[in-house]
């Protein structure tokens, strides 16, 4: 099957963020008022085959932790859907 | 002395680092290309700066899984000195030989400039030289050179003597103003429990002749020489 997966890498609530206070500052600048904080992370939008969904959200699981995010200063949430069956020839 | 300098692609320090070894300090050196696998003919290897592989996703997230990294990882384990610089030190830390993290500066500016560093710890292979406390006057040049550690990680490398170097004032002081990049305590270098792998966000090698603004560079390539003669 071929699956569709998003995985969204974001800092740790205890590591200091200056893309996100700047872009909060940036906000504020503008009259966007009432904005608390924003955290600035990375999305990310993977194509892959697998098997089936558990071997893929394994898979992903595994590339995550191996090279998509840090986990000394990052989060990491991943969302998967099936967009097509693999047609058998 | 032989000396390995890695060349990833997009490392653009390689040559400060050939001429600063070999002109200056009359070394024998040759580029590692990041492809080869074997190290072992050296006595020390540097991790120049620049952007390996364009520092896309992270910086060194890639170069770290680069096949001269086993390599690199095996000379560590063996006790080899390995000086990771500017970008050199990010894939140290993504490798893991190093502990921490190097985040955006909290400028979010580029920071291309002359500092001032405390050596905290004079007797690690690569300041022996240094006095304790001694000030170094040395470029950096990077976006992301904010050091980040959790807090246990932080104590563990304090009580271990593990932070080489801080931002400072010319004469010494720690403050917030001498800090140009918003790292945790000032930390501008660290080595390993070991104290064979130091990585540092500035130049070395870019402040080794006054021609070029100052000399303080020697320090540290000096006292890596004689850790290296004297072993």
């Amino acid at each position: 099957m071929t699956f569709r997966a998003e995985v969204f890498v974001t800092p740790k609530a205890v590591v200091n963020d200056p893309q996100g206070l700047t872009i909060r500052q940036g906000l504020r600048s503008l009259g966007f008022e009432g904005v608390q904080e924003v955290r600035a992370g990375k999305y990310l939008v993977l194509t892959l085959e697998s098997p089936d969904r558990d071997t893929a959200l394994a898979r992903l699981d595994d590339m995550a932790r191996t090279l998509l995010a840090n986990a000394v200063i990052e989060d990491y949430r991943i969302e998967i859907t099936a967009v097509r069956e693999t047609v058998a020839p | 002395m032989k000396w390995g300098i890695l060349v990833f692609p997009g490392t653009w320090s390689d040559r400060d680092c050939m001429h600063a070894l070999t002109t200056v300090l009359g070394q024998s050196a040759r580029y590692v290309d990041h492809r080869e696998t074997e190290l072992s003919e050296f006595d020390a290897v540097i991790l120049p700066g620049g952007f390996s592989y364009g520092d896309h996703l992270r910086c060194g997230a890639v170069a770290r899984f680069a096949p001269v990294m086993e390599a690199v990882t095996r000379f560590a384990d063996r006790g080899g000195l390995v000086l990771g610089i500017c970008n050199g030190f990010q894939i140290l830390q993504e490798a893991r030989l190093l502990p921490g993290a190097l985040l955006r500066n909290d400028s979010c500016e580029f920071r291309c400039e002359w500092v001032h560093l405390r050596v905290e710890r004079a007797e690690s292979p690569f300041t022996r030289e240094c006095r304790p406390g001694q000030v170094l006057r040395i470029p950096i040049s990077h976006g992301e050179g904010n050091f980040y550690a959790d807090p246990d990680t932080l104590q563990s490398l304090e009580q271990g003597g593990q932070v080489a170097f801080r931002y400072s004032t010319p004469d010494g002081r720690v403050t917030g103003d001498a800090n140009p990049n918003g790292s945790l305590r000032n930390i501008a270098g660290i080595v390993n429990a070991r104290g064979n792998v130091l990585g540092m966000m500035p130049h070395p090698e870019r402040a080794c002749e006054p021609l070029l603004g100052g000399a303080d560079g020697l320090w540290i390539l000096r006292s890596a020489l004689g850790t290296l003669v004297a072993a």
